[in-house]
């Protein structure tokens, strides 16, 4: 079995080595993807579109915005799911003492902690209100914003996160950064564009359409910042306690 | 070995990045298909999954080109228009499309928009999988492959005729024998944390580890001489709490 599925991937490597020979060098502007005219053209007149600087954030929140609402559906329900799976269930019967670590949170770790909790939730508002002209946006900052819950698990406890952001107040976040987005797409189509077409909002915003589009990008990276914060924190507090939401990692 | 032209070459020099992106898939291949552990079987699609995103950061370089965010002096609305707007041609024609001689000057964007979700999501996807798993250690007590698919077949020779396999209380007693029988390779955590002496060292405290099935029941933690020293503002925990 094991030698079947050497020669396997050993044929596969070779066939993909050798099909690697084909592709353009590295780095080489004539490639086909620096070429084309798709991009060609998201480099050319996203600062005409949008007035964003940041293309990735232009293109991932306005000229791709389906793509990414629904990839912030699939990060919601994916906690959803987690959550529901490993809470509840036939076998809570594992629930006894063998997964209790129990400790007195350490000293120094939980003041360094401490100290370094505000600076990673700063740099993930910064990252995430920034993005727009620099690198970043909603799911970068998300993250960010999701790990400084997660240090906090893990250098006290779960307890102490979770009394700080609750698995429930995860999903009222999380829904409502869906909300927020889809708020967002729902509000322009109601002022006459299609959905998700931000430029209309410059007849509620005071300004250029292309001004609103940077604003309303700025709305949805907040939606998916807040969803991607607590389905993270929600992912951690389930996964590291097989879901009793209690004495965990 | 490695002059113009050879294949050597043109694999390990002039294309580095894709070499590496196939043996980082082969790597993950191989986990998917020869591990028996589920856990194992994840990662080596986790590793495969990064094979993927490297591929796609690696076609989006550019030489020579900066990163696909404007430089002041090209962004339509920046600089540009403020040094503008004292014209009178701004009316006329406004912002302009960047020209294609300064396009080449930027990478593209759009590998990393679409590897930019797919990272997150990646880890969204990881988490319900590893959920999955969790729940299949709980219900049959091992992530192993072969025990699994034994159990599965001896659950099936039991209730024939059963319309489907209902959840597996019934094989709890067998589940330390199985364990122990191959703690090589076995992942279970009671066999692991019960077994091995080493895991008491690990408790970073002197509080009695609560390893070991029934020994946590007894409340020895309350008079034990460590005085807290945790700052009191952040904690929730009292020190006997958790034992409940």
């Amino acid at each position: 079995m094991k030698r079947a599925a050497l020669i396997l991937v050993l044929l596969i490597g070779l066939l993909l080595s050798w099909a690697a020979k084909d592709f353009p060098s590295w780095g080489n502007p004539q490639a086909p993807a620096s070429s084309s005219p798709v991009s060609s053209h998201f480099i050319a007149s996203t600062g005409v579109d949008t007035e964003v600087p940041n293309m990735v954030t232009a293109v991932l929140a306005d000229y791709r915005g389906f793509d990414t609402m629904f990839e912030t559906v699939v990060v919601f329900i994916a906690g959803l799911a987690v959550v529901s799976i490993l809470r509840g269930g036939p076998t809570r019967r594992t629930r006894d003492r063998k997964f209790v670590v129990d400790f007195e949170p350490d000293l120094i770790v939980t003041n360094t902690v401490r100290l370094i909790v505000p600076v990673i939730q700063i740099f993930a508002f910064y990252v995430l209100a920034h993005g727009h002209v620099s690198p970043g946006g909603g799911f970068q900052g998300g993250v960010a914003m999701g790990a400084s819950f997660i240090l906090i698990a893990l250098s006290w406890d779960l307890k102490t996160a979770l009394n700080r952001f609750s698995i429930d107040r995860c999903f009222t976040v999380a829904a409502l950064g869906i909300i927020i987005y889809a708020g967002i797409g729902l509000l322009s189509m109601v002022l006459g564009g299609e959905f998700l077409d931000y430029a209309h909002l410059s007849q509620v915003l005071p300004v250029s359409p292309e001004m609103a589009r940077y604003h309303a990008m700025l709305g949805v990276e907040i939606g998916v910042g807040f969803t991607v914060t607590a389905i993270m924190f929600a992912l951690y507090a389930s996964l590291s306690t097989d879901g009793r939401m209690q004495d965990g990692l | 070995m490695f002059e113009d032209g050879s294949i050597l070459n043109q694999l390990l020099v002039e294309r580095l990045n894709y070499f590496i992106y196939v043996v980082l898939l082969l790597i993950g291949l191989w986990a998917m298909i020869a591990k028996n552990n589920l856990i194992k079987k994840l990662i080596g699609m986790s590793i495969f999954q990064t094979a993927i995103i490297l591929f796609y950061v690696s076609i989006g370089v550019k030489k020579g080109a900066t990163i696909p965010i404007y430089l002041p002096e090209h962004d339509p609305h920046g600089s540009n228009l403020v040094t503008d707007s004292n014209s009178t041609e701004l009316t006329a024609h406004g912002p302009q499309v960047l020209e294609a001689s300064l396009v080449s000057g930027y990478t593209n964007p759009l590998p990393h928009v679409l590897m930019l979700t797919a990272i997150v999501v990646g880890v969204a996807t990881l988490g319900l999988a590893l959920s999955v798993c969790l729940r299949i250690y709980r219900g049959y007590g091992t992530a192993e492959e072969d025990e699994l698919l034994e159990k599965l077949e001896r659950e099936d020779a039991r209730n024939t005729g059963g319309l489907t396999r209902r959840r597996p209380r019934s094989r709890r007693p067998n589940r330390n024998k199985a364990t122990n029988n191959q703690s090589k390779r076995s992942a279970s955590f009671e066999s692991s944390k019960s077994q091995s002496p080493k895991n008491k060292n690990r408790r970073p405290s002197n509080s009695k580890p609560k390893v070991g099935s029934s020994s946590g029941s007894e409340p020895t933690e309350n008079n034990k001489p460590k005085p807290r020293r945790r700052p009191r503002k952040l904690s929730a925990r009292k020190p006997g709490e958790n034992k409940s």
